[in-house]
């Protein structure tokens, strides 16, 4: 929450003696809470007053690292009102009690999972390992090494810090997060969380007890923090990462300013279907790290799918160059395709069409940025707007074959099209980008 | 400090639109919380969950479930009975594939026909949708409306260019419900609930339809109009945004690359039925997350699977 300009001029010393180039303490104070002036430049501010300040303009949600990767961060409720900006993370959930054959089987289904899409790489980053008392350390530490050796980041999830301290004196190397802090264990996770330099999760069973074990850690030092969700039923862990993430960001309590670990394998065991879409509801809805019993291209597809999509920035346009893009060494002879200057249509489109190995011209013109329909609908792109295109960019010269493949959902610019461009022949092309790569090759 | 629940309702709601007659009828919306946030209030009526049949004997051969599911129903009434027994069903949805004049081109008065059918072989609330031609839809809507009238059947959609006839032949000659179709921007949302209430409408009697779009696919755009509309409507009473939302999710999602490739062309990717129902169940999710009051599959293990979340949730 942002300190108004007379919060900060009551922690001023109301000397208005001008050190920081304002003439008054009053006047200084606005500055500051415009941002215009960083509070140092009064030389005669009091550490009391100081560490308030810092206090009161820490963001309402600390960013945590993982690995690589970044959580948390976050400022608005919802992406409208600003942007969202650090996606969640999936994980695959492992149980140290599973036999060897079962976890190599869940890996390397896992593991299967690996492609790009608009330029990101999609597959699971983390892993969850949870490790129980009967399960042992040495036999805990061979499942984290497991885990950690296909290159993702180690979660340990365990509840006992005698068995997590034994644990990790094998294998702290392979743990990013040690998850498994609660009102009793607090004291001896945080040593060993500060120790091995490690996030540490915080159980959250209860929001006041997770609340007061936080309010321990922080004032022990520790601000390198994840809570887990360790709600019984989905309609708490539903209830729990909503008012943790509405009280940071919405009523200025920063006890809760932090990332969440919500494991949905755990509230649907067995049901990967109910799991997606548990993991939709928490992609949507504040969850950090969503941990899920498998990740098969089933669950993929439409889960990175949506978690590209509500985290993109509303404020920035996704746009791509218009012009002629050589795809698979395409030359003047190569068939023709058009599409728009989207960029999640022209990254679909290329990715398919480089699928293809079929040399293809794809054109993108200038249509306001907007997907095939919504272009067609504005009137963006339309048999007029293409023939336009052709001409000023005088692609006839440039480009010998006369075959042009239209998007199947434009069938209807077909005729009007045949006018425009007589010399051309206008091939009607499937709906959907991956129908291309069958249709450019039987094409051929 | 300890922590303290701020439980957050809001003294606007959603508008109640009931659908069907009889024991089986649903009460759409009432909400007067977030979507989904039943720990802020219980929720008067929990969000809805339909199942999609159409009018043509589709083949499923590559989805061994769902025709399992169908097998030895040749008509749409027969598949409709089928439907309205899926574990999770409140209401079935007609739609009327077969009456695209690109297509089969089927009369209005054989849809009405259908519907007729339709409507009698079943206790669940019927919703018929069309085949997305403007023309079209007005014209079926129309006859659909006479020929099951008295069953308060919900009409998907109206859109700008065809409220006129659609309202005037839906909502205000049959007292059927009618829904208020527009493309993923809530201006234009609200502009076509003002317009079809000033034709004499009652707001109660609206559905709204803000856009849709498979998960991966312009989503965003989606999710964020259902939170716009949701906030207006409650956190400043817009009472021409509280219609509820209902969200045809299956007629975006069976169409986009998961549900279409075939095992064979992709063998990485799996079984295509299990990709088309994640793929369905996981943007219905996303859409009940961010504020449609009811949504609308056609996979009967998608539809348990919502139907039991939103149990779970509440
Ligand atoms: C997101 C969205 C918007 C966003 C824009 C996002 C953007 N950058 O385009 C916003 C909110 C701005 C918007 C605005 C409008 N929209 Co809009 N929008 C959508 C929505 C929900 C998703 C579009 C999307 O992102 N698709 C994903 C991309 C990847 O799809 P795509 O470009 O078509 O590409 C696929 C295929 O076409 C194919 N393909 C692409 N190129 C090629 C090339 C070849 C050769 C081949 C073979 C295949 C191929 O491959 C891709 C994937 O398989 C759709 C509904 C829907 N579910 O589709 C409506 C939709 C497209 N919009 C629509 C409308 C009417 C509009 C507006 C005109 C509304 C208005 N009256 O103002 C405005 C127009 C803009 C303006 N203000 O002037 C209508 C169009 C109706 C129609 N059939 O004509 C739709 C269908 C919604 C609806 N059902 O009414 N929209
Ligand atoms: S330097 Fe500090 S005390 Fe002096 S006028 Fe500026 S704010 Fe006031």
């Amino acid at each position: 929450m942002a300190l108004k300009g007379l919060d900060i001029f009551k922690l001023t010393p109301k000397k208005n003696c001008k050190d920081c180039g304002c003439p008054t303490c009053m006047a200084f104070s606005m500055k500051v809470a415009q941002g215009a002036l960083s509070i140092d430049k009064c030389p005669h501010m009091s550490p009391e007053a100081l560490a308030t300040l810092a206090a009161a303009t820490e963001p309402p949600m600390k960013t945590i690292s993982i690995g690589e990767h970044k959580l948390g961060g976050e400022t608005v409720m919802l992406r409208h009102e600003k942007t969202f900006v650090n996606k969640n993370l999936f994980a695959l959930d492992l149980c140290a009690g599973m036999d060897d054959a079962a976890i190599d089987a869940k890996l390397a289904e896992a593991d299967k999972v690996d492609y790009e899409r608009i330029g990101e790489r999609m597959r699971v980053e983390c892993v969850y390992v949870s490790v129980k008392p009967e399960h042992g350390a040495e036999r805990g530490a061979a499942v984290v090494k497991k885990a950690a050796a296909t290159g993702r980041d180690v979660i340990l999830h365990c509840c006992d810090a005698a068995l997590a301290g034994d644990i990790l004196k094998a294998a702290a190397a392979d743990v990013k997060v040690l998850a498994g802090a609660n009102a009793d264990n607090w004291e001896a996770m945080n040593a060993l969380a500060t120790e091995h330099n490690l996030v540490l999760g915080v159980c959250c069973k209860d929001l006041s007890d997770a609340h007061d074990t936080i309010e321990k850690l922080e004032a022990a030092g520790n601000k390198n923090l994840i809570i887990n969700i360790c709600a019984e039923s989905i309609k708490d862990a539903f209830s729990f990462t909503v008012q943790i993430r509405r009280a940071a960001l919405k009523d200025g309590d920063r006890t809760f300013g932090y990332p969440t670990i919500v494991n949905v394998a755990r509230l649907a065991p067995e049901d990967y279907t109910m799991q997606a879409a548990l993991a939709s509801l928490f992609t949507v809805r504040y969850g950090s790290v969503i941990v899920l019993g498998r990740m098969t291209y089933a669950e993929a597809l439409p889960l990175f799918g949506l978690r590209q999509n509500i985290f993109t920035d509303p404020q920035k346009p996704m746009k791509v160059e218009p012009g002629i893009y050589p795809l698979n060494g395409a030359d003047e002879n190569s068939v023709v395709a058009v599409t728009v200057d989207f960029a999640l249509t022209y990254f679909i489109v290329s990715g398919e069409i480089e699928r293809s190995g079929v040399p293809t011209n794809l054109i993108i013109t200038d249509a306001g940025g907007y997907s095939v329909l919504t272009a067609w609908a504005a009137g963006k792109f339309s048999a007029g707007s293409i023939a336009k295109f052709f001409e000023e960019n005088d692609i006839a010269s440039k480009i010998k074959s006369r075959t042009l493949i239209l998007p199947g959902k434009v069938a209807v610019l077909k005729g009007e099209l045949e006018n425009k461009l007589p010399d051309w022949k206008i091939v009607v092309g499937p709906n959907e980008a991956i129908q291309l790569v069958r249709f450019l090759k039987d094409y051929k | 400090m300890p922590f303290v629940s701020k439980p957050r309702k809001f003294n606007a709601s959603i508008n109640e639109t009931v659908l069907g007659v009889g024991d089986k009828a649903v009460t759409l919306g009432g909400l007067n919380t977030l979507p989904l946030h039943f720990f802020d209030a219980p929720a008067k009526n929990p969000p809805a969950v339909g199942i999609e049949i159409t009018d043509v004997d589709a083949d499923l051969s590559a989805f061994p479930e769902l025709a399992a599911f169908y097998e030895g129903a040749k008509t749409p009434a027969e598949r409709a009975k089928k439907a309205a027994a899926a574990e999770g069903a409140q209401f079935v949805c007609l739609r009327f594939e077969g009456a695209d004049p690109g297509g089969l081109n089927r009369s209005a008065a054989e849809c009405a026909a259908i519907a007729k059918e339709v409507a009698e072989a079943i206790d669940l609330p019927l919703v018929i949708s069309g085949c997305k031609n403007v023309e079209k839809d007005a014209e079926i809507f129309a006859a659909c409306a006479e020929a099951t009238s008295g069953k308060n059947v919900l009409f998907l959609s109206a859109r700008e260019e065809n409220y006129k006839t659609v309202g005037a032949s839906t909502a205000l000659a049959y007292g059927q419900k009618v829904g208020a179709e527009s493309a993923v921007d809530i201006n234009l949302a609200k502009q076509l609930n003002v317009v079809m209430t000033q034709l004499g409408i009652a707001p109660g009697s609206i559905v709204m339809n803000v856009g849709s779009a498979a998960a991966g696919y312009g989503f965003e755009y989606v999710a964020s109009t259902l939170d716009r509309v949701k906030a207006a409507a409650l956190e400043q009473n817009d009472n021409m945004l509280q219609m509820p939302i209902m969200t045809p999710v299956s007629a975006e999602t069976w169409g986009v690359k998961e549900s279409i490739m075939p095992e064979q062309d992709m063998p990485e990717w799996g079984s295509q039925e299990e990709r088309a129902v994640a793929m369905e169940t996981v943007t219905a999710s996303a859409c009940l997350a961010s504020g449609s009051d009811a949504v609308i599959l056609r996979h009967p293990k998608s539809v348990k699977t919502i139907a039991a979340m939103i149990a779970a949730l509440l």
